[in-house]
């Protein structure tokens, strides 16, 4: 166990290291971030001063090599727009982002678990046919389509819901949280339902087709010809065995969640890392991006290691091959 | 049907809640002030926040004229014309209670002009500022300056003792890794103070009660919010959530214009969109000519000029919402003129002549670059030019680029023919000339991508900087205009329109800097 989370350790850092030239690189081609630090009444020979007062004129190992370098203690420099530290930036950014991404997530996880068992269990009835039918549009619509919509039905027609923004949050040491206020609560609930919709859907028919799945295996047909009652049987032995697929694919999904949050979090203007990535990437802001990019690689890294980590947890088949391999 | 009356009734009901509580104004624009250091940088967004704390010495109304504010009068010094004198305006408080005087100007100028400090280049002919007595500034300038209040519209007067205090002295070093005091927090003498302030999200100011100006603003509150995403701006309008909408979309305005219980400001902003081409003999590195520059041929220019039809980019790029123009400058700016002003009808038979007169009777191929972010509707403008063209023959590949990247290609000559937008900040058509017209080298031609050089107009423009007999300088503006017009140098378009959306009991004219102030804004009960 122990060799194990060492190499998927090691296999992590070269992920990161990989990830961090690859954004580096790339922010080589988004464009001139003078160009949108300045405006046009700003002497060329200025923006030249800018340019090497930035660092951007050295030699791109060099760049490389000092933003390796500082990212390892934590330092992403100062945003070249907001002019503040991009650690701080992030840090006071990510509450957003982070309560709006686990809201979702568990609206996906629990929403999709019981409307795939639903949709299993009674797999031809007319409510599970609806159900199917709109997952399907849930699939395919624009995370971008879906957000507007909702607020011309919601905020605008209706008016029941605000269209933007957090509300008003609390400080808990640091952490703004929404969780504690009305206003908080109902602005998470239009973005925290788009950003869902998708993970809720893909759920739903994972679950629905596992489920499916293994009541027709062997032992759902014994247990059943022993007088097991129904109940215990979808959700005793069949559910359990259906959610080896449906961890990794949440694990990984939690991971998309918070880094696809960006299209949600620009739609609802909700103040969250996405949002601050979107509005970088527009002034070609690069020590936010890089920030970003490596921040975002972490969570996947962490997730995956985590999801490896459950595996054993939950499937018992898992551990005696890993086992039986050393 | 029903919806539509629920909807009107819960408008009107809207209305007569937010009445009772219209001082305070809801503000939503698609980004938001990226430092409150006055001189940190040079950007419209940020002087239009800060000039609701901070003030200037001299200001520019909706009319693009220039008028008082912390100073009262300024004229060149007596018998000495490298010299300013303000006359600064007594009786004036910072929002810590200190009293505004002659010593904070001297800082704030001085402070404008450091090396860290991107408001630099406004100043940078001024040799020395100081202070005659508590309300009398005198600024030594490098030469004859005869527009420099022109550019003091943007350059907002701090405390001397609140600075030392805070040790932001000088303006914060971002490269250095540095995050100073005057990033976050104030001291103006302006309408405002600031009550809060969370970057990106929203800040709060409230109207300062001592402020030196005899009647209170009608806003008693702003409340700044940034929404970046046009749709959901709009939306919040709609709902209620906001009340003053700025960045308006063009696709958006006819719609909010029939929408109850909103009211659209439309104007003139100091901004005009145009084409320019590659000059020289050089071939150009993206046509099929090889053998010469077809653009360098005066036909040409005359043949595009009359191929493009500016009143069809008004009306389907557009939808209205711009002034087609025939030079590149607004009507507020100092050299305009209507006979200049005016464009042809699109006559593709007679372009078509022309072409062929110039030897090119079956066209030619270009890249055209343009920017896709910057302007409003700037992709969509060069694709129906690289349409309007390909009917005399030029046949144009579009090459669609973020500005960060489009702007590259300007300052190191490396586009053959670019649409460029260009505001004119000291409302003064010799600041298009430096940049655009005279030939790039030095200070001078520092967006004039396309290299064109003519050293006859080089030398008048040059002359213009020191001249000081304003009737002279008028005439040689126009002498310039006519040889720039006559040999087509550049493509004019059209100038931007600005347009502001909000609640029908509000009331505000469009700024043509885009800046609009809210301490002007009426509230109607």
């Amino acid at each position: 166990m122990l060799a194990f989370i060492l190499r998927r350790l090691g296999q992590s850092i070269l992920v990161m290291l990989v990830v961090a030239l690859i954004s580096f690189m790339l922010f080589r081609y988004v464009g001139d971030p003078i160009a949108s630090m300045v405006g046009q009444d700003t002497r060329i020979a200025e923006q030249e001063m800018m340019r090497e007062r930035l660092g951007l004129n050295d030699p791109f190992y060099v760049q490389f090599f000092n933003f390796v370098v500082n990212a390892v203690q934590g330092q992403f420099g100062i945003s070249y727009r907001l002019q503040q530290p991009v650690m701080d930036l992030i840090i006071s950014r990510a509450p957003a982002t982070l309560e709006l991404a686990f809201t979702s997530a568990i609206l996906a996880l629990v929403m999709g678990l019981a409307l795939g068992v639903y949709t299993a269990i009674r797999s031809d009835g007319l409510v599970s046919r609806f159900l199917m039918t709109a997952s399907l549009v849930g699939v395919s619509l624009p995370t971008f389509l879906i957000g507007i919509g909702l607020i011309y039905v919601f905020a605008v027609e209706l008016g029941w819901l605000p269209s933007f923004g957090r509300g008003q949050t609390v400080d808990l040491g640091g952490w703004q949280t929404g969780f504690l206020t009305t206003s908080g609560l109902l602005s998470l609930v239009l973005p925290a339902i788009t950003l869902s919709l998708y993970q809720m859907t893909l759920i739903m028919r994972l679950v629905r087709a596992e489920m499916m799945e293994v009541m027709r295996s062997d032992y759902i047909k014994f247990a059943r010809a022993r007088g097991v009652p129904q109940r215990r049987i979808n959700y005793g032995h069949a559910l359990k065995n259906t959610m080896v697929p449906v961890i990794t694919i949440t694990g990984l999904q939690l991971g998309s969640i918070i880094a696809f949050a960006v299209v949600t979090e620009t739609v609802f203007q909700w103040p969250g890392v996405g949002l601050l990535f979107i509005q970088s990437v527009q002034v070609v802001d690069v020590p936010v991006m890089a920030a970003y990019l490596m921040l975002i690689a972490f969570v996947f890294v962490v997730i995956n290691l985590a999801v490896d980590l459950l595996y054993h947890v939950v499937d018992p088949r898992l551990r005696v091959s890993t086992g039986t391999a050393k | 049907m029903r919806i539509a009356t629920f909807m009107a009734a819960t408008a009107l009901a809207a209305g007569l809640v937010t009445s009772a509580s219209a001082e305070t104004v809801r503000w939503a624009r698609s980004q938001d002030a990226t430092t409150l250091d006055p001189h940190a940088q040079n950007l419209g967004t940020n002087h239009n926040f800060l000039h609701h704390i901070y003030e200037t010495l001299v200001d520019r109304d909706t009319e693009g004229t220039l008028i008082p504010r912390l100073a009262t009068e300024w004229n060149l010094k007596e018998g000495d014309d490298t010299v300013w004198v303000f006359k600064l305006r007594e009786g004036v408080t910072f929002h810590d209670g200190s009293e505004f005087t002659a010593e904070d100007v001297v800082f704030s100028l001085e402070r404008a002009k450091t090396e860290a400090s991107n408001m630099r280049q406004l100043h940078a002919d001024v040799a020395s500022v100081s202070a005659v007595d508590d309300y009398t500034v005198e600024v030594q300038m490098e030469g004859p300056s005869p527009l420099y209040p022109n550019n003091l519209t943007n350059t907002f007067i701090m405390d001397k003792t609140w600075a030392e205090t805070n040790d932001v002295v000088e303006v914060q070093d971002f490269a250095g890794g540095e995050d100073n005091y005057a990033v976050r927090n104030t001291n103006g003498t302006g309408p405002y103070t600031l009550a809060s302030r969370d970057p990106d999200v929203r800040s709060v100011m409230t109207a300062y009660e001592e402020h030196w100006a005899e009647e209170a603003p009608d806003v008693a509150e702003i409340q700044y919010v940034v929404i970046s995403e046009a749709a959901t701006r709009v939306a919040a309008l709609l709902s209620g959530e906001v009340d003053f909408v700025q960045d308006l979309p063009v696709q958006d305005v006819e719609r909010l214009s029939n929408q109850g219980g909103v009211k659209i400001e439309t104007g003139a902003e100091n901004r005009s969109i145009y084409f320019a081409y590659r000059f020289g003999e050089e071939p150009l590195r993206s046509s099929n000519i090889t053998d010469r520059n077809p653009f360098n041929d005066p036909l040409v220019r005359e043949a595009i000029h009359l191929a493009v039809d500016r009143e069809a980019i008004q009306q389907v790029v557009m939808r209205g919402q711009s002034d087609p123009t025939g030079i590149v400058v607004p009507p507020f700016v100092n050299g305009w003129t209507e006979e200049l002003d005016a464009y042809p009808a699109p006559d593709i038979e007679r372009a078509r002549e022309l072409m062929a007169e110039a030897g090119f009777p079956d066209g030619f191929t270009v890249t055209l670059d343009t920017p896709n972010n910057r302007y409003v509707n700037d992709e969509a403008i060069s694709q129906a030019v690289a349409g309007m063209l390909s009917q005399i023959g030029v046949n144009v590949t579009l090459a669609s680029r973020p500005v960060a990247q489009h702007s590259p290609l300007i300052q190191n000559n490396e586009t053959d023919f670019y649409l460029l937008g260009w505001g004119v900040p000291t409302f003064d058509s010799a600041y298009n000339f430096n940049d655009l017209i005279h030939t790039k080298e030095g200070d001078y031609g520092a967006y004039n991508g396309g290299l064109y050089s003519n050293p006859e107009l080089d030398e008048k423009i040059v002359a213009l900087g020191t001249q000081t007999d304003l009737a002279a300088r008028d005439a040689a503006i126009a002498e310039i205009w006519e040889a720039v017009q006559a040999d087509r140098v550049v493509l004019p378009i059209h100038n931007q329109v600005l347009a502001y959306a909000m609640k029908d009991n509000l009331t505000l004219a469009v700024h043509p800097e885009n800046q609009p102030r809210l301490y002007e804004m009426q509230v109607a009960e």
